[in-house]
């Protein structure tokens, strides 16, 4: 795939921000209605990250009234405005599909906290 | 006939995606198209044709035999791996020794690409005409991806031409029409097509005017 990463480069975005499966991310996303186009912002859990390069892909879930919501994004797609991690999850999956079957408490993922200098 | 066909020899590298102008994924096959070089041109009243032929790739001075050495040279160019024609009304409007890049053609063009296929080798019926074989169960012994019937009894005794069967599958030459250009990238050569090509990475294809489509 050497040969082809200079055209991928092309495609491929520099500002994504580094966040793993996990961590709650707002995502902002530009919709088009028409000729007007806004952003819409998509808040959830990392629950996966897959593929690489320019193909790689990553899962956001929400509960959004009760309901489930999961919405799959290229990780390098211009449609995105911007990625914001908001907190940073102390899971132990790199797929966290358990998620679906928790709710309420249970479905809370716990913060990372920060590695101290010295232990 | 009677169509203007541009066509340019060139190195299969491999598929990736890019983003279009309203943010979709467009898969593409990036071909590393030429430079080729005009090596002779065929006329109407000499040959009994008109067509351009181009040669691509670059070969080993010691590798090329007499004959072959003698053609390039009358044509001023150095000897090159692969030479195809070109049947296209215009031919007159090529020089000998001109040059054919990635150029000649432009992003949204409609093209046609030939190449050889992938060899399978002895490949039975289920790879190679999509059979669907018999069943998993239900009592099937040791059939389970055989062709089943190749035709009928005593009348007409016989199995009748055509019939699908296993056999050598691949490594023919494949032609996909009416695919469109994606992407020119004249400086590197690169000609992104939308759509998968015949052929392994490396391999060699044409690509041409569409026939079909297109002015």
């Amino acid at each position: 795939m050497d040969k082809l990463s200079t055209i991928d480069e092309l495609s491929m975005r520099i500002d994504v921000p580094d966040f793993r499966p996990g961590d709650t991310v707002n995502v902002h996303v530009k919709v088009v209605e028409g000729n007007r186009s806004r952003i819409q912002q998509f808040k959830g859990v990392v629950i996966r990250r897959q593929g690489s390069g320019v193909r790689e892909t990553f899962t956001v879930r929400k509960v959004s009234f009760s309901v489930g919501v999961e919405r799959t994004f290229p990780l390098h797609t211009p449609i995105i405005e911007k990625i914001e991690v908001v907190t940073r999850g102390d899971v132990r999956r790199a797929k966290l599909y358990y998620l679906r079957d928790l709710r309420g408490k249970k479905a809370k993922i716990k913060e990372k906290r920060e590695a101290v200098a010295g232990h | 006939m009677g169509k203007q066909i541009k066509g340019v020899l060139g190195e299969k590298l491999g598929m990736t995606q890019v983003w279009d102008e309203n943010n979709r994924v467009i898969p593409v096959t990036v071909v590393k198209a030429g430079p080729c070089v005009v090596t002779q041109i065929r006329k109407q009243e000499i040959d009994g044709y008109e067509a351009v032929q181009i040669a691509y790739g670059a070969v080993k001075p010691t590798k090329v035999n007499k004959p072959e050495a003698g053609h390039f040279a009358k044509a001023g160019v150095t000897p090159r791996r692969y030479t195809v024609e070109i049947r296209t009304t215009d031919a007159a409007e090529y020089a000998l020794g001109q040059e054919i890049t990635a150029e000649a053609f432009a992003s949204g063009q409609i093209v046609d690409v030939s190449g050889t296929s992938k060899g399978h080798g002895f490949a039975g019926v289920m790879k190679r005409h999509n059979f669907k074989g018999l069943g998993a169960g239900h009592g099937v012994q040791r059939k389970h991806r055989s062709p089943g019937s190749i035709g009928a009894c005593a009348t007409p005794g016989r199995v009748f031409k055509g019939v699908r069967m296993a056999g050598r599958m691949g490594s023919a030459r494949v032609t996909v029409q009416n695919l469109t250009v994606q992407a020119v990238d004249a400086e590197k050569g690169l000609i992104l097509v939308k759509g998968a090509i015949p052929g392994p990475n490396g391999g060699l294809v044409l690509v041409k005017t569409s026939v079909k489509k297109g002015a």
